[in-house]
Formats: C-alpha cells, sequence, structure tokens
C-alpha cells in the first residue's frame, strides 16, 4: 500500500485567510481580538479629509454637500441663534426627553414582560402574536393611527417610540431567560429555592448581559424612530430641525442636525458599554 | 440518614417515531448514614438519571423512592449535589457562592458567613472569598461547588462526575481532599464516575451499571478509602495486589458492556 503524497504547502490566499500567531498576553484564534481604537480614529480623520477635500475642490456643488466648515459655521450659528425661534439646547432637550422617556416606559413594561414571556408558555402564548405582528412593520406606516388615535401632541410621539424600542427590549429579554445553564437552575432548586427565587437569583442576573444589549439595540431604534415622531406637528426637536431644513433646502442643518443626534446616541452607547463592563465582567466567561 | 430505593424504573415515553426507552429498569439500591456509594458504568447505563431521581429532578415511572421513611418528591436541601461543571453563579465571588444554599433559605448575611467561611477553609480556599469565580482554576471551581453543597448540611451528597473535567494531578488531589472531608464531616456520599480506579479508591460501595435498559448488575463492597483513610498513602493503596485485581475485574465488565453495545 502506497502512502498519498504529503499535501501541497498552502497557497498565499490560504496562508491569508488563516488565523495569524497571537502576541503574549492574547489568545489564539478569538474571533475579532485587537484593540480598533486607532484604527478608528484615523478612519474619521479619513472620512473628513475626503469630505473636505470634495468640497473645497468644488467637485459637488454645496447645495448636494456643504463643506465641513460651513456646517461647523452653521452649528455655531444656531447656538447662538436658535433655529425657528427656539434655543438649539431645546431643540436637544426635547428630543432627548422624547427618546429617552419612550426608552425608560419600554424597560419598565418591556423588560418584566420580555422575563415573563421567557419564564411562563401562558403568557408567551398571549403576547407573542401581537408583538411579532407589529414588530417588522416600520414606524412610518402606523404613525397616522397614532395620530388619530392620541393625537397631535407628546403622546403620540412618545408612543410611536416608545413601540419601537419595546420590541428589540422585550424580545431580548425574553432570549435572556434561556442563558442560565441548567445546572445552575437545579443547584437553586436542591438548596429548596423556590421559583421566584430561581428567578432573582439565578435566571434573571444570567440574563443580564442579552438585557443590557437589547438595551443597546432598543435605544438604538428610538433614535431612528426620532425624526419620524416630529413629523407631524412638531416645532421643537431635532428631527423637526432636519425635516424643516431640508424643507428649505438647507443641507448644513440637516447634516448638522444628523450629526447632533448621532453623537448624543453614541455617547449613551459608550455609557452602555461602560455599565456592561461594570455589570457584567463576567460575560462569556464562564 | 437511610435512603432507600425500590424496584425503580425510569422510561422514557415514545418519541420522534422510536420506541420508548427504559433508563432504569428495577433499580435497588440502599444508601445507610455515613456510606460512599460510586456507581460506575459504560455511558448510557442511567447513572446520571439515578442521581436526578435521588437529587429529586426526575420522578420514577414506577417504584419508590424514601429518604429516612419519607418519600422523596421534588428537590430539597437534605440532597445537596455537587454537578461536572458550570453551575457557580459567575456574578458572585466564592464566598457568595459557597453562601448561596445559605441565602436561598433566608440565613441572615452574618451568619452564613460564618458557614461559609469554615466551609471555604475546610476545602483549602482561604483567602480567595472575594476573588470572582471566573478566573479561577478548574479544580479550584470544583472546590467551590463542593463547599457550597456542604454549607447546608445534607444528610447526603450527590456528586455528578464532579472531578470529570479535571488534570490527572489536580483529580488525585481532589479524591483525597473529597475523601478527608468525608472522614470529617460524616456525610453520606452517592458519587458518579467514569474512572475505575477512583471509583475503587473513594467508595465504601460499588455498584457497576449496564445499559439497555440501565440496570444495575454487579455490587462490590470496597476496603480502600478505609485503609487511605487509616493512614496508608494514595498511591500505595492504589498500587496493592487486591486493588489492582478489582480493577482488572471492574474494567472486564464494563468492556464486556460496551462491546455487548457495538
Amino acid at each position: 500500500m502506497s502512502l498519498s503524497p504529503p499535501p501541497k504547502a498552502p497557497g498565499l490566499f490560504a496562508r491569508l485567510a488563516r488565523a495569524r500567531p497571537t502576541k503574549p498576553g492574547e489568545i489564539y484564534g478569538v474571533p475579532g481580538q485587537g484593540n480598533t481604537l486607532w484604527l478608528s480614529v484615523v478612519s474619521v480623520l479619513v472620512m473628513l479629509f475626503v469630505w473636505w477635500l470634495v468640497t473645497a475642490l468644488g467637485l459637488v456643488k454645496p447645495l448636494f454637500v456643504p463643506s465641513p466648515q460651513s456646517v461647523l459655521n452653521k452649528f455655531f450659528q444656531i447656538w447662538r441663534e436658535g433655529f425657528t425661534n427656539t434655543p438649539f439646547l431645546e431643540h436637544v432637550l426635547i428630543s432627548t426627553f422624547r427618546v429617552f422617556s419612550a426608552f425608560l416606559l419600554a424597560c419598565l413594561i418591556g423588560l418584566p414582560l420580555g422575563l415573563a414571556m421567557g419564564m411562563s408558555p401562558v403568557i408567551r402564548g398571549i403576547f407573542d402574536p401581537p408583538i411579532e405582528f407589529y414588530r417588522p412593520i416600520p414606524p412610518l406606516a402606523y404613525l397616522p393611527l397614532m395620530i388619530i388615535w392620541f393625537g397631535i401632541d407628546e403622546t403620540s410621539k412618545i408612543l410611536l417610540i416608545f413601540l419601537s424600542v419595546f420590541a428589540p427590549i422585550v424580545l431580548g429579554a425574553r432570549s435572556g431567560v434561556k442563558s442560565a445553564a441548567i445546572e445552575q437552575i437545579h443547584a437553586a432548586y436542591s438548596f429548596g429555592a423556590t421559583r421566584w427565587q430561581v428567578m432573582r437569583h439565578v435566571i434573571l442576573p444570567s440574563a443580564m448581559p442579552e438585557i443590557l444589549t437589547a438595551m443597546r439595540v432598543g435605544i438604538g431604534f428610538g433614535w431612528t424612530t426620532l425624526v419620524a415622531a416630529e413629523m407631524v406637528a412638531a416645532t421643537k426637536g431635532l428631527g423637526y430641525m432636519v425635516l424643516s431644513a431640508s424643507q428649505f433646502l438647507q443641507t448644513s442643518v440637516v447634516i448638522m442636525g444628523i450629526f447632533v443626534i448621532a453623537i448624543i446616541a453614541f455617547a449613551f452607547d459608550l455609557l452602555m458599554r461602560f455599565l456592561e463592563r461594570r455589570l457584567v465582567p463576567w460575560k462569556g466567561r464562564m | 440518614m437511610s435512603l432507600n430505593i425500590d424496584h425503580v424504573s425510569v422510561i422514557y415515553p415514545a418519541a420522534d417515531g422510536r420506541p420508548p426507552v427504559a433508563a432504569l429498569s428495577d433499580i435497588n439500591l440502599q444508601i445507610a448514614e455515613g456510606e460512599f456509594v460510586v456507581a460506575l458504568g459504560a455511558s448510557g447505563c442511567g447513572k446520571s438519571t439515578l442521581l436526578n431521581l435521588i437529587a429529586g429532578f426526575l420522578s420514577p415511572t414506577s417504584g419508590a423512592l424514601t429518604l429516612d421513611g419519607r418519600s422523596v418528591f421534588g428537590p430539597g436541601a437534605d440532597r445537596a449535589v455537587v454537578f461536572q461543571k458550570h453551575a457557580l453563579l459567575p456574578w458572585l465571588n466564592v464566598l457568595d457562592n459557597v453562601a448561596f444554599g445559605l441565602q436561598i433559605q433566608g440565613v441572615p448575611k452574618e451568619a452564613r458567613y460564618r458557614t461559609a467561611n469554615e466551609y471555604i477553609g475546610l476545602l483549602g480556599l482561604d483567602g480567595f472569598q472575594g476573588a470572582p469565580v471566573y478566573k479561577l482554576s478548574g479544580g479550584m471551581q470544583q472546590r467551590v461547588g463542593i463547599a457550597r453543597a456542604l454549607t447546608c448540611d445534607p444528610k447526603i451528597l450527590l456528586m455528578d462526575e464532579p472531578l470529570g473535567a479535571l488534570d490527572a494531578l489536580t483529580r488525585e488531589k481532589a479524591q483525597e481532599l473529597i475523601l478527608k472531608i468525608w472522614g470529617e464531616t460524616r456525610k453520606s456520599v452517592f458519587f458518579i464516575t467514569h474512572s475505575v480506579e477512583e471509583a475503587l479508591f473513594m467508595g465504601t460501595k460499588l455498584i457497576v451499571m449496564s445499559p439497555r435498559p440501565g440496570r444495575i448488575t454487579h455490587h462490590f463492597d470496597l476496603p480502600f478509602s478505609r485503609q487511605f483513610q487509616g493512614g496508608a498513602p494514595a498511591r500505595q493503596v492504589k498500587a496493592s495486589p487486591e486493588f489492582i485485581a478489582l480493577r482488572e475485574k471492574v474494567l472486564n465488565i464494563i468492556f464486556a458492556d460496551e462491546e455487548a453495545v457495538e
């Protein structure tokens, strides 16, 4: 019997596709490990540079892409003078209030409901159809209903944002219930724990990583829905600012508004990541 | 304390077109005060099913289980379980993990920490009270699991391959530690293992189980753990002719079972 010839040395592509050896202190093959801070900084700087270059060379009309300087100037101008007779900070505060009150409401109702749906087949059976029914519908589609049912003041705006935040939070909490290992649950029961104690001492803490992730995803949906919520009968807010500026072709205000929304959302996400490191340092470690 | 398993069978119902499976068939077993009963057998022989029955996670299809004359119904603090792994709570430190059972039973903080600290000392974990459990080695995590099981002063310790995930050296040390603690606490133990040597060394009574249907085929009374407690070194006990002879005998039984399956 002859042995088959040894396999050929891997080609260039095979070598590039393989994980590289790691530096001391790292673990070989962990997906996506490594510090990204500097790359991210460079990436942002390059994008800003390209933006500046394109406008400075006059490749695009300012109506389509205003220059970074004009956006910055617009920001200072609106900071000083306000927008449509409302101070800039008031626009920021009212939008932040709408998003965060909707977010808090969604957490207050969604987290217990999601946990209950994970724990109880009865509650899951009742609430699964309505949530799965409305979840994929774009908020713009039911915005008219919100206005007809709840009027044009704050209620319908917050409710619209609430609905978009609610579904991901419920789903996250629901699937978080499955995070506890059955051995952990059995251990608690073998000490004589009641169902409530198992919930409180085992299932809830082990669901925390998924709950925090769901909250991060949820608030993202909230900011996404902000503009839709401020489409009708709003006279204040960042979404209103962007929308009305776009109607008057003030592109620099539109871009400025987008940046402000992005920066607030990103700052909150950083806070959530910090909380995650503090609250669940054990995530994925056991 | 006496645990009585009387003509117990567990039959998993038919599913997905497969016929019903007899996980355990007509099991009879008595565990008396202070006994260390080891269950050994090929995979699928129902060792873990038997442990789940005693723990109360599973109820028998027929037969009766009694602990001190009272029927076993559901899990309870009189039977503590040490799991193979994944059973510690990573959001609690070592002290709170060990005190977890007492916390469940509503013991006030000071009292439960006092008891937990005793067992932390007994298991050689002193100085690690504040350490997060996910940073400990596998052997230390398992000791935390054993300490946690002991704090509630159970009548019987149920150990489901507690040393299966440990390396050979740590495992031998852990075996000696468990025997030491068994000697000091005088608990009854029901211990599952895959290792014949571990079974012979640790038990006072060995049951060998066979698969399809899961049943007890052999009983042995073992002298070796008592020899170790009498002061004989572990390696010497394991190297004695009687130990080796019995090891070969039990290995033959288990290999015969494995071959019968194939």
